[in-house]
């Protein structure tokens, strides 16, 4: 089987996603090997999905949260209507729009972004065994993944090797860590 | 091509159902009598209802106003959630129709032509052939690489903009997007390959050189 640029551009997407048929993904990895074009097109749209996929791009308003939570504790209030309930739910909301009072105030928004999420993301097990491209950025939990870029330079190292060298989590394969 | 280790079997799905498994328990709590738990189980996924409503309605004020409803509505439906979906998904969904249903009294207010039928159906042709190798996470730690990136999404018409933000913004299935937004899944496809492709063509010239050269790399080297 043997693919053109505009067939390699129609499919690129699912591509991506992994969801094309063996046949079809034999015939376009030949096509990358030849074409600079489909490539480039290739590695920008990988390229994408990491940057919009990652935990930074959730920019919310200054105040969301709070704002959020006392909206909710008038609600959750009424729902409930017993004096220990409403207690409850005051003193949530008066928690959580302190720890974000303190969140704000540090200094770089990914430390910001990340605190907030720290609580709730499993950090990657320091021992997983995962895969980088020779000259990635993002590190893979398995050496199938769509996103790597080049797969004939891939090599498998441990997670706490992967973070130290600066590799992040990929944002797809390693979705429940990121 | 020599055959490489996954991670161990195992690992990664054990801690899926840990996770899983403690937020069906908050779920039931929820239901069954102790509202005030609600805070716990929403928490993980606040911003991302805000993602999801901000997608459609791009203005601050309204998609906050509608997120704040979606999650309230959520409370108040608690049980009507099944659980053969995600949590995530079900928040997501509620918070999807209830960014629409304020889009469509805006547009009719307006009463502003709607695109939403709009090609889905012409070929999209790339436009842009520039080299681009894997660009690091960290460039988002500037701002203006947020706002261009942000930016870029914004300008897409609402129909590749959900389809988008769902998908690889919330990293949605290409199912539950399509269910989430009561599509096709061969519509999610066609709308995200050429959602994908038109940000690709914005972006290039910005992601794939000078902005991401001026970074400098903390390993040592500079790819491109
Ligand atoms: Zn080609
Ligand atoms: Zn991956």
């Amino acid at each position: 089987m043997v693919v053109e640029c505009d067939h390699v551009w129609r499919e690129i997407s699912n591509y991506v996603d992994d969801d094309v048929d063996p046949a079809l993904r034999a015939a376009m990895e030949e096509h990358f090997k030849e074409c600079k074009h489909c490539t480039a097109i290739l590695d920008g749209a990988r390229n994408l999905v990491q940057l919009y996929g990652d935990d930074r791009m959730f920019e919310v308003p200054l105040g969301y949260g709070q704002r959020l939570h006392r909206r909710l504790a008038g609600n959750i209030g009424k729902s409930r209507r017993t004096f220990i309930g409403w207690m409850v739910a005051t003193a949530a909301g008066i928690f959580i729009a302190g720890s974000y009072e303190l969140a704000r105030s540090a200094t770089s928004t990914r430390d910001n972004l990340r605190s907030e999420l720290a609580h709730f993301s499993a950090p990657v097990p320091p021992d997983l065994m995962v895969v980088v491209a020779d000259d990635g950025k993002v590190f893979h939990g398995a050496a199938a993944c769509p996103f790597i870029h080049d797969k004939t330079k891939v090599k498998s190292l441990l997670a706490r090797e992967a973070v130290q060298q600066g590799y992040t989590p990929c944002v797809r394969c390693m979705k429940q860590y990121v | 091509m020599p055959s490489l280790p996954g991670p161990p079997p195992g690992t990664t799905a054990q801690l899926t159902e840990s996770d899983s498994s403690d937020e069906a328990r908050l779920i039931v709590r929820v239901r069954d009598g102790e509202p005030e738990l609600f805070y716990e189980l929403i928490r993980p996924y606040e911003r991302r209802v805000y993602a999801a409503t901000f997608a459609i309605l791009r203005n601050p004020a309204n998609a906050e106003d509608a997120a704040q409803e979606a999650l309230l509505k959520a409370l108040k439906h608690i049980r009507q959630f099944r659980a053969e979906s995600r949590f995530s998904t079900w928040l997501i969904q509620i918070a999807v129709n209830e960014a629409r249903m304020r889009k469509r009294k805006e547009n009719s207010d307006r009463t502003e032509p709607i695109t939403q039928n709009a090609d889905d159906q012409g070929e999209y042709k790339p436009r842009d052939f520039a080299d681009w190798r894997e660009i690091p996470s960290e460039v988002l730690e500037r701002k203006e690489v947020r706002e261009k990136l942000s930016g870029a999404l914004t300008s897409l018409s609402q129909i590749y903009r959900e389809v988008f933000v769902l998908r690889d913004v919330q990293q949605l299935s290409i199912e539950e997007t399509s269910k989430a937004l009561g599509i096709s899944t061969a519509s999610v496809k066609t709308r995200l390959l050429r959602a994908r492709l038109m940000l690709r063509d914005m972006l290039a010239p910005g992601l794939g050189g000078q902005w991401s050269s001026k970074f400098s790399f903390s390993k040592g080297e500079k790819p491109w």
